[in-house]
């Protein structure tokens, strides 16, 4: 047993699947996928496009329900949670950071990062937030005004402001460039190890792979592979 | 301030241009409300507490002479609290330094205590003092018309003879809070002068001791006037009765009555019209930011912000717009309501009318400007209700189109890609892009009801003064007299030409319905006051039977060829049978005519005249003025040009506040809808149009798909207003066929040209405000940005 699964599940995720109905056409997104995501521990998502990673971690965070199958939050069960208790549920202990980053373009670094510590129970300071991802001179700028790096650590600091359990990434790197992308998995390893938070991080980078504890690989909803990394390498050492 | 609420601002502020549109369209109806309402309640309690302080009467009758014990009789009737008999008469007054002669109105009142029924509010000065012959109180505004003081001394002809009469107060009195003379729209403040006497004074002068000619009646509470006045006009036959009338038909009344009657209707039609095109505007707005915010939505619902929470936060923006709307509305309400107030202080006499602002109005109208907020955000509540979390990981699918029924029935190849883009997004939205088209035709329609009255009247005015009565003055006499004796009058210096008419008071019965008017009985052919119908055509008199005016003839349910029964209330009061020979429209009154002869026959008297209609020599007018004053047989002179004067004044006064403040409020309706149509457009199809430019499309194409829009949407609106408008406009015609007057439907073209220029001006401010913004758009910023 490793270190990271002796201190037990987060998520423990059994059978799951789910179907999108389309019209008359049925999509099976997942089918029936077991998972235990462990306390502090760095995981990576990875399977091809359309495989079902983004409906995964739609579920886990709350956002989503599954059809079938059971996902429980420690001892919360998230399958039959109503819509209140799934807000209150991603309120309280998970941060999400979106492919597209989805910042609020009319509010300012500091006021996107307030959204959340106002209404998080023990946040840090939205100002200290920024500081951690290396932003606290862009604190009053605009999302107009910033690249898309600096949207995204933006989106990333949001995200950890109010010291969620989880952290939740879909593709946090997926509009990107290297150097960039770097930062914001800097940033996003940081507070893995500074912060003990659990990380879920999608990607299609399997160089990026090499950053996690564990690495789980889906592939036409089900989960195709899963390999624990002996040593995980910081973001510099890894080869894009 | 907590972030989200900045965001809410800021997305205020991003709309600012679009809110304040919509805030004005608002703010226009919530105005009208108060205008209208506000107004209402400070004419209905001032009416209220004035009728009751000073006693105004439940029922009025006027009679040729009873006795004085037939009070007690018509106390007895069941129902009638108290009852107050008076002497009325009308004389020919000589007002100093007026030239013209005055028809006064001599009233009786009692010297020692006030009266019972309609007490006079005496402004200043005093009460008549017992035994004084020659003491009056008269009526403040003609007082002030004539620059009459207390104390001053006016001449009247009494049964022939001149007296002075000097002035010791000047009151306003209930009966007279609209001074008009019957027959007449508009008050005559200085030909016009009513006069409290004496009641020992004037039934000296006029041999009524121990009689009265007028009585006026309270009721008690629950008690029918129908009933009361059935036994009334019975109890009064022998003595010359002329047909009581309740207090709904008394004129002063009738008119603020139907003052208020209109205030309180167009205070509750109007902005409703205002507040559904808001309501509109602002649900198209607000579903329009929920699917530009798509994403916003699910990233704040994704944070752990709760569904009514993120939904509360567009009501929130919805309910500022309309609460900045319906502030603005109330107080621009206020303000108008004081001065609309302030006019009518000048047609109406209350010795005390202050404008109030009744709390009820105002919480009424925040409660209607925020409901109609309120209603607007529905859709996107439901839309923030519904949009899943998970889509915040997404970007927003392609809108989907379809290809226009237009272009398919062949007419594709015609249109060229622009003009295809066009027809796609108008038929994106049909629901949408019709509601535009009737908003914005609300513009001109709104234009068209306000402005179309003043047509009607100036059709009125020309058919009465320069079609109609063609004379310069018309005299009335005491009693009727024989021809000899009217032709003394037709010989006075300054006579061009006179023409003698006989006037009877009947009451005419049919059925069950029944009207107390009087026939004119006119020479054939009349020359100096000729019957004019709806198409401005002269009626000539058939030889036989009755003439009606079109009211009076559906008051009494009859149609030519009819037979209606003929209660004459003059003389021996015969009672006839006559055949309705013919009708006619006449926007003023009802009236029923016959030919003098005709008349003369069924009087079954001679050559018996009431009046003459003469042409003045103007040359001559001051020595004709002077022998009329001097001539006892006149009761009373209607000079035309000083009652056509009146009525100009009078229009004229409201037509430029009118017309202004029509012409805003359509603006502000038509400019709202059309001005937030385009931005939408504009806004949704930022990208699209950016793309076209990117590709190569010039900024005139560019432009050409946003305004085509734009264009065949005003199109379809302009003549939709027309058609509305003449819609609305026939309402109002409806709810104004009064016994009292009607209005014709009179909407001339350069009402409908300034309709459709309202329209039109509307689009092209927008047109140019939106190109404005189209030459500035940012064609890189928009390629960037992802909706
Ligand atoms: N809302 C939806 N309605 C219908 N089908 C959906 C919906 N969301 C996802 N799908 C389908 O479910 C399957 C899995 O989608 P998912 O988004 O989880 O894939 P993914 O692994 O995240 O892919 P990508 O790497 O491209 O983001 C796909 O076939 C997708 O088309
Ligand atoms: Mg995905």
């Amino acid at each position: 047993m490793t270190p990271a699964a002796a201190r037990g599940a987060v998520f423990r995720i059994r059978g799951l699947s789910k179907v999108y109905h389309m019209g008359e056409v049925e999509v099976s997104a997942l089918r029936g996928v077991d998972l235990d995501i462990y306390d502090g521990e760095f995981l990576v998502l990875l399977g091809h496009s359309g495989s079902g990673k983004s409906t995964l971690l739609n579920i886990i965070g709350g956002l989503d329900t599954a059809t079938t199958g059971s996902v429980a939050y420690r001892d919360h069960d998230l399958t039959h949670a109503s819509d209140a208790a799934l807000t209150l549920f991603r309120r309280h202990h998970v941060g999400f950071v979106f492919q597209f980053y989805n910042l609020i373009p009319s509010l300012t670094a500091l006021e996107n990062v307030e959204l959340v510590t106002e209404i998080a129970e023990h946040p840090m300071g939205a100002a200290d937030a920024l500081r951690l991802v290396g932003l606290a001179d862009r604190i009053d700028h605009f999302p107009a005004q910033m690249s898309g790096g600096e949207q995204q650590r933006v989106a990333i600091a949001r995200a950890i402001a109010k010291r969620p359990e989880v952290l939740l990434c879909d593709e946090p790197t997926g509009a990107l460039d290297i150097t960039t992308g770097s930062t914001v998995l800097g940033a996003i390893a940081r507070v893995n190890e500074e912060l003990r938070t659990t990380v879920v991080v999608i990607t299609h980078n399997a160089a990026i792979a090499e950053m996690a504890d564990r690495v789980v690989t889906l592939s036409d909803g089900r989960i195709a592979s899963e390999h624990r990394n002996a040593v995980r390498q910081s973001v510099e050492n890894i080869k894009w | 301030m907590r972030a989200i609420t900045r965001k809410l601002f800021r997305d205020l502020f991003h709309i600012r241009s679009q809110a304040l549109a919509i805030a004005l369209v608002i703010g226009a109806g919530v105005a009208m409300y108060v205008l209208m309402l506000s107004t209402f309640a400070s004419l209905n309690l001032t009416q209220r507490t004035y009728y009751d302080r000073y006693h105004f009467a439940d029922v009025f009758a006027s009679l040729k002479r009873a006795p004085n014990r037939i009070a007690a009789d018509i106390a007895r009737i069941p129902g009638v609290a108290i009852v107050d008999t008076r002497v009325v008469v009308d004389v020919t007054l000589d007002v100093p330094g007026v030239r013209a002669p005055v028809t006064g109105r001599l009233t009786s009142v009692p010297e020692e205590h006030r009266p019972l029924l309609d007490d006079l509010a005496l402004v200043t000065g005093r009460w008549i003092e017992p035994g004084r012959l020659d003491e009056v109180i008269a009526n403040q505004k003609f007082a002030d018309a004539n620059h009459l003081a207390v104390g001053d001394t006016i001449a009247a002809v009494i049964n022939g003879r001149r007296r002075d009469l000097r002035i010791v107060g000047l009151a306003l009195s209930p009966e007279y809070v609209y001074a008009v003379r019957p027959g007449e729209l508009v008050g005559d403040e200085s030909g016009f002068g009513i006069l409290w006497m004496g009641r020992r004074a004037l039934s000296n002068a006029f041999q009524m001791e121990g009689g009265f000619n007028d009585v006026t009646l309270s009721l008690m509470p629950g008690a029918s006037p129908e009933e009361v006045i059935g036994r009334l006009d019975r109890l009064l036959e022998p003595y010359g009765g002329l047909g009581a009338i309740p207090r709904a038909r008394q004129l002063s009344n009738f008119f603020l009555q139907s003052e208020l009657d209109s205030l309180n209707g167009i205070g509750r039609v109007v902005p409703v019209i205002f507040l559904a095109v808001a309501a509109f505007l602002l649900h198209i707005v607000l579903s329009r930011i929920v699917s530009i915010q798509r994403q916003e939505i699910a990233a704040l619902k994704a944070l752990g912000y709760g569904n009514w929470e993120v939904a509360w936060h567009y009501v929130e923006l919805s309910l500022l717009v309309g609460a900045a709307g319906s502030l603005a509305g109330v107080a621009a309400g206020a303000w108008m309501g004081r001065g609309m107030t302030q006019i009518y202080t000048q047609f109406f006499q209350f010795p005390l009318l202050e404008y109030q602002l009744p709390a009820r109005v105002v919480v009424e109208a925040l409660l209607i400007g925020g409901a109609a907020a309120a209603l607007s955000a529905l859709d996107a509540v439901r839309r923030v209700l519904q949009l899943p979390p998970a889509e915040a990981m997404r970007p927003e699918p392609p809108a989907t189109y379809r290809v226009s029924l237009l272009e398919r029935t062949g007419l594709r190849r015609w249109l060229s890609q622009p003009s295809r883009i066009v027809i796609r997004n108008i038929q994106r939205h049909p629901g949408r892009s019709l509601l535009s088209m009737i908003g914005m035709a609300f513009g001109g329609a709104i234009l068209i009801v306000g402005l179309f009255t003043i047509d009607s009247f100036g059709v009125m005015m020309n058919v009465q003064y320069n079609v109609a009565q063609l004379y310069t003055a018309m005299i009335t006499f005491v009693e009727p007299v024989s021809a000899s004796a009217a032709q003394e009058i037709e010989r006075l210096p300054g006579v061009v030409q006179a023409e003698d008419f006989r006037s009877v008071p009947v009451k005419l019965v049919a059925g069950h319905w029944s009207r107390h008017v009087a026939i004119t009985g006119l020479p054939v052919p009349s020359r100096l006051d000729r019957i004019i119908d709806a198409a401005q055509k002269v009626v000539t008199l058939p030889p036989d039977g009755l003439v009606l005016s079109h009211k009076l003839a559906s008051v009494l349910h009859v149609k030519p060829g009819d037979r209606v029964t003929v209660d004459v209330l003059e003389g021996a009061r015969p009672r006839r049978q006559v055949v309705v020979s013919a009708l006619v429209d006449e926007y003023i009154g009802m009236n029923a005519y016959m030919q003098a002869g005709a008349l003369h026959r069924l009087m079954s008297e001679g050559d018996s005249l009431s009046g003459a209609f003469l042409l003045i020599d103007p040359l001559r007018l001051n020595r004709l003025y002077a022998s009329l004053k001097a001539t006892p047989k006149v009761a009373g002179v209607t000079l035309k040009a000083a009652e056509r004067e009146n009525y100009e004044k009078t229009l004229l006064q409201s037509i430029g506040i009118t017309r202004t403040v029509t012409i805003v409020f359509a603006l502000i309706i038509a400019f709202g809808v059309v001005y937030n149509t385009a931005r939408i457009g504009l806004s949704e199809r930022a990208r699209e149009l950016g793309t076209l430019r990117v590709i190569g499309f010039s900024r005139a194409e560019v432009s050409y798909i946003l305004l085509g829009e734009l264009t065949i949407i005003t199109l379809v609106a302009v003549p939709l207003s027309l058609l509305i408008g003449y819609g609305l406009a026939a309402g109002v015609v409806h709810v104004y066929d009064t016994e009292v007057y009607r209005i014709p439907l009179i909407v001339t073209a350069r009402t409908c040209l300034e309709a459709a220029g309202t329209t039109i001006v509307a689009t092209l401010i927008s047109g140019w405000l939106v190109r404005r913004r189209l030459s500035r758009l940012d064609m890189i910023a928009v390629l960037k940005t992802r909706e």
